[in-house]
């Protein structure tokens, strides 16, 4: 060692330690609590997605007609039969609450896929393309931007027709501006930099530089964007839902469950406010974790 | 002596649009160079910032086409209309950028991006350009460990060296370094240095070296061409242009580079007045004459093209008077 | 001379997700009323952080504590950051390495001047904007008047390096710390900014901390030269005697490695290795590991700063005259 550290011109130089780009943003995103406990929930939701067939004590669209309007356990006349009580027409809330889990879940997926996928593509296509290609692009985005994000879902809805499908397709377009721009605008940055002239020299062609070398890089705020996109989603999609637009009755979806049972809320409270409660929590702990994941992510970009 | 880059009157312009009404102007930021280089030389551009040093880089890169002029490598045009020998051509002249934070794709591990050349150009398996990254590695200096590392994890010095070993991948005959050692610390830069000057001498590359750094200059280029505002204003061999500079600004720049002097009397700068004139409205006839202390009325007047005085190409109506001149 | 500002052990630590930094270990220093003194050092070596700890400028991660930092004989230590700022910020100033992000985009340069006037000096609208318009032409910038309603973007960056030197000789400081203030600039236009700050440093007799990687300037700048290395002090002296007998391996190391220094296409003398970081700080000296002299007792036992006739260094076998180090056989 005392020989090696003497030498004068050694032909190796030593490496710093390594942390991959992963690690590290595991261990800033692990110091946010309120990230962590969002990511717990997510978890959990998945799980209990997956297994809603195992875990749901009833089936979702069953009507018990000698139980209609039981209230909670905790509550006088509950009983452990049905947990969070039943609806109008004696369907256990709790299995359809589970149930609706994996909708939502199925919901939230979809739409961001499609929307961060198209987006993506589009974004990368103006950022790249420039000159008219991205005039179209942009200011197509923009006038969906003009509209209000629900209109524009109610419009599109109408032309497709109702249906939970049509309602997810729906929710993708409204969503797909903020992609594209975020996508643009990072891709964009991204290209000034010169390990983009780096990729060029090496002889890259436009669409390698695109998906390999650029987009990588950009994935930061898209991933941020995605989760909270998640939460748009389950909310525009229950917002559809509700408007008897989205999915359609029997199925479990957490909207379609509070738009059917919106005249009962002065008498059995507990019809209306475990949907919504589920609603509130999953979107809250998908912005909590975007949150996270944008604090973990943006000091790693910067330095 | 094998020319292996040679440039003819290469210009590049840039169309600079100020609002919406207003008409586009035209920045000529390389206004016709021309040079030829040869097998195991070195070519340094000097200049400040806005002299079109940076944009000449890019040009000869091939990262952007000349506006007009032409660029030979090997004695063939780049601009060819057959796209294989485009693709030929572009592989002989690599780059070194001068930010090695910035040039290296954060993304990737240190073996992929040495690969990346490889695997866009050539037919190499897998493993074959596993084995090219890793002799590459050894060769400048870094352990082979770095393989499977990512770039933030190494200093600036070992950064750099990873470039320079991503541009020697297609084994190029040019390598153009854009101010290769100006973010590196002094102990780091001499060693960079020294990796460039071992690489040139054993795989006879042909360096095109950009830099504002006239001591880095001196040390490592053969010749010397100084721009001024997008031309050429002086150049020629080193050793010639730094003993006797035969234009005003050569001159200026070399007297305000600061030197290590001690003792009591120390000489003072020689401090040029102004500052670059806006490309946007170059000024007439000499670009350099409103900082010139040798202008005169015909200066003013009539912009005085690239002429042969003394062993080297100086673009000045004076040059005899400047070199003759006492200080 | 009395001492303007008088340092002692001042120590600057921050806390990473990979442990303390020890950004600044324990550095004395003293600037002299009028004097000229310029710290040299590499990237990591400390200089800035010392002086933007004097200035109350880090960030809530680090921690600073000191023997002594006074200034014209007022302990700053027991002043809260605030109450520091607004003591330093009339008699200290400080100009920056990006004269460009220095300045605020939003604002003309004559609103900024004008501001700084305000905070620290009073004085009426009518006198404030005569004075703005005096500090420009003080700096040499053409047609003052009217670049007052400049924004810094449409001002090259030596004009901006200018205004920020008039902003930071509004108030007449005592003491004016240069942080690398020609780097980013182009050599011609480097050379009329030090021209610049000498002729101003002598006009107000004002004294000046010069930060810089770049010995030839201090060579032509300072009077007294003090060098650092990861985050110490290793060698102080005046500026002849430490560019002409270098007693520290690495002030020597860093004047051989300068391409000024060597045979046109020779090899340059490099110092091998690295800065050590966080993990890999050695227990002996900490520039052992790189040092072309070091023995065994180098790398077992930190050095203190010993006192010689013209200075101090902090090696256990400084160089004599002739490069070579005392008291070592070879």
């Amino acid at each position: 060692m005392s020989e090696a550290a003497a030498t004068p011109t050694p032909q190796t130089e030593p490496v710093s330690a390594p942390l991959t780009p992963a690690r590290e943003v595991w261990l800033h995103f692990r110091q946010n609590k309120g990230a962590m406990i969002g990511m717990y929930f997510i978890i959990a939701l998945v799980i209990v997605a997956i297994l809603a067939d195992l875990l749901a004590p009833h089936s979702p669209i069953v009507q018990y007609r000698e139980a209609l309007l039981v209230p909670p356990v905790f509550q006088d006349g509950g009983s452990w039969r049905f947990i969070l009580g039943t609806d109008d027409i004696g369907r256990d809330i709790l299995s359809r609450l589970i149930h609706g889990a994996r909708l939502s879940i199925i919901i939230g997926f979809i739409v961001v896929f499609l929307s961060l996928g198209f987006g993506v593509v589009l974004g990368l296509s103006a950022a790249f393309a420039r000159g008219t290609v991205e005039i179209l692009i942009m200011r197509l985005m923009d006038i969906m931007l003009a509209l209000p994000s629900l209109l524009l879902a109610i419009v599109i809805v109408a032309i497709l027709g109702p249906g939970l499908f049509n309602a997810m397709i729906a929710v993708s377009i409204v969503s797909l501006p903020h992609f594209t721009r975020l996508a643009r605008a990072s891709a964009m940055s991204e290209l000034t930099r010169e390990y983009v002239s780096s990729a060029r020299i090496a002889g890259a062609g436009t669409l390698r530089l695109m998906f390999r070398t650029v987009l990588p890089n950009c994935m930061a705020p898209l991933i941020v964007q995605a989760t909270l996109g998640f939460s748009n989603a389950i909310l525009d999609a229950a917002a559809l839902g509700f408007l008897g637009l989205g999915a359609q009755p029997p199925t479990p979806e957490w909207g379609t469950m509070l738009a059917g049972s919106l005249q009962y809320v002065q008498r059995a409270w507990w019809v209306v406010t475990f949907p919504g409660l589920a609603i509130l929590l999953t979107v809250l702990a998908f912005n909590l974790m975007g949150d996270g994941l944008r604090d973990a992510l943006d000091p790693k970009l910067k330095r | 002596m094998t020319v292996v880059m040679e440039a003819k009157g290469v210009r590049r312009y840039y169309e600079v649009k100020k609002g919406m009404l207003a008409k586009a102007a035209t920045v000529r930021a390389v206004d016709g160079v021309s040079f030829t280089l040869e097998a195991g030389r070195t070519l340094a551009i000097v200049g400040e910032s806005g002299c079109g040093k940076s944009s000449l880089a890019r040009v000869l890169a091939m990262l952007e086409p000349p506006s007009d002029g032409e660029l030979l490598i090997d004695g063939l045009p780049t601009l060819a209309p057959e796209a294989d020998r485009r693709v030929a051509l572009r592989r002989a002249v690599q780059m070194v950028f001068q930010n090695p934070y910035g040039s290296l794709n954060p993304r990737h591990t240190v073996g992929r991006i040495l690969e990346e050349p490889l695997e866009i150009n050539t037919d190499l398996s897998r493993d074959q350009r596993a084995e090219a990254a890793r002799a590459i590695l050894a060769r400048v200096g870094l352990r082979p460990e770095a393989y499977g590392r990512y770039p933030h994890m190494f200093s600036g010095g070992q950064r750099q060296r990873i470039a320079i070993a991503r541009a020697l991948m297609l084994k190029p005959r040019v390598v153009i370094a854009d101010e290769p050692v100006s973010a590196l610390d002094i102990s780091i830069q001499g060693q960079i240095l020294n990796l460039l000057m071992d690489l040139q001498e054993e795989l006879r590359l042909a360096y095109i070296f950009v830099s504002h750094d006239l001591g880095v200059v001196h040390h490592i280029a053969d010749e010397v061409m100084v721009m001024y505002l997008g031309r050429p204003v002086e150049h020629g061999e080193t050793g010639l242009l730094f003993d006797r500079p035969a234009h005003p600004y050569t001159r200026a720049l070399l007297g305000s580079r600061p030197r290590i002097q001690t003792g009591a009397n120390k000489i003072p700068r020689k401090t040029l007045s102004g500052e670059l004139p806006s490309p946007l409205r170059p000024p007439p006839g000499c670009a350099f004459h409103q900082r010139c202390t040798f202008a005169t009325e015909l200066c003013k007047r009539d912009r005085p093209e690239l002429r042969q005085v003394e062993g080297r190409a100086v673009a000045c109506h004076h040059a005899e008077t400047v070199l003759g001149g006492a200080d | 001379m009395p001492a303007l500002l008088e340092i002692r052990g001042l120590t600057v630590e921050f806390t990473t997700s990979r442990g303390i930094l020890r950004a600044v270990d324990r550095v004395d220093m003293d600037v002299a009323e009028g004097e000229v003194l310029g710290v040299v050092g590499e990237s990591g070596s400390g200089k800035s952080v010392s002086m933007l700890a004097l200035m109350g400028l880090l960030g809530s991660n680090a921690k600073l504590t000191a023997d002594r930092l006074a200034f014209a004989g007022t302990d700053l230590l027991t002043l809260t950051p605030r109450q520091r700022r607004k003591l330093v910020g009339k008699d200290v100033a400080m100009i920056f390495q990006e004269p460009t992000t220095s300045l605020n985009p939003c604002f003309t340069v004559g609103f900024q001047i004008v501001e700084a006037l305000k905070e620290h000096m009073g004085g009426t609208r009518k006198w404030r904007r005569d004075r703005a318009v005096e500090l420009l032409n003080l700096v040499g910038i053409p047609d003052p008047g009217a670049r007052l309603n400049a924004f810094p973007h449409q001002l090259s960056g030596g004009m901006n390096q200018r205004v920020m030197i008039a902003m930071a000789i509004a108030c007449q400081p005592r003491l004016l710390i240069a942080d690398e203030p020609t780097t980013a600039l182009d050599v011609t236009i480097q050379a009329q900014i030090l021209e610049l700050l000498t002729r101003l440093q002598r006009q107000h007799n004002m004294a000046m901390v010069l930060i810089t990687h770049d010995m030839a300037v201090v060579s032509e700048t300072a009077q007294r030269v003090q060098v650092m290395y990861a985050g110490q002090l290793v060698e102080t002296r005046s500026a002849d005697d430490l560019f002409s007998r270098p007693r520290h391996p690495y002030t020597a190391a860093l004047l051989s490695s300068l391409p000024e220094h060597a045979e046109r296409r020779a090899r340059l003398a490099t110092i091998p290795g690295l800065v050590p970081g966080i993990g890999d700080r050695p227990v002996g000296c900490l520039f052992s590991p790189r040092c072309a002299h070091a023995n065994d007792r180098c790398r077992a036992e930190r050095p203190d700063l010993y006192r010689d006739p013209e200075g101090l260094a902090r090696c256990f076998y400084p160089l004599d005259d002739s490069g070579r180090p005392e008291g070592v056989a070879a």
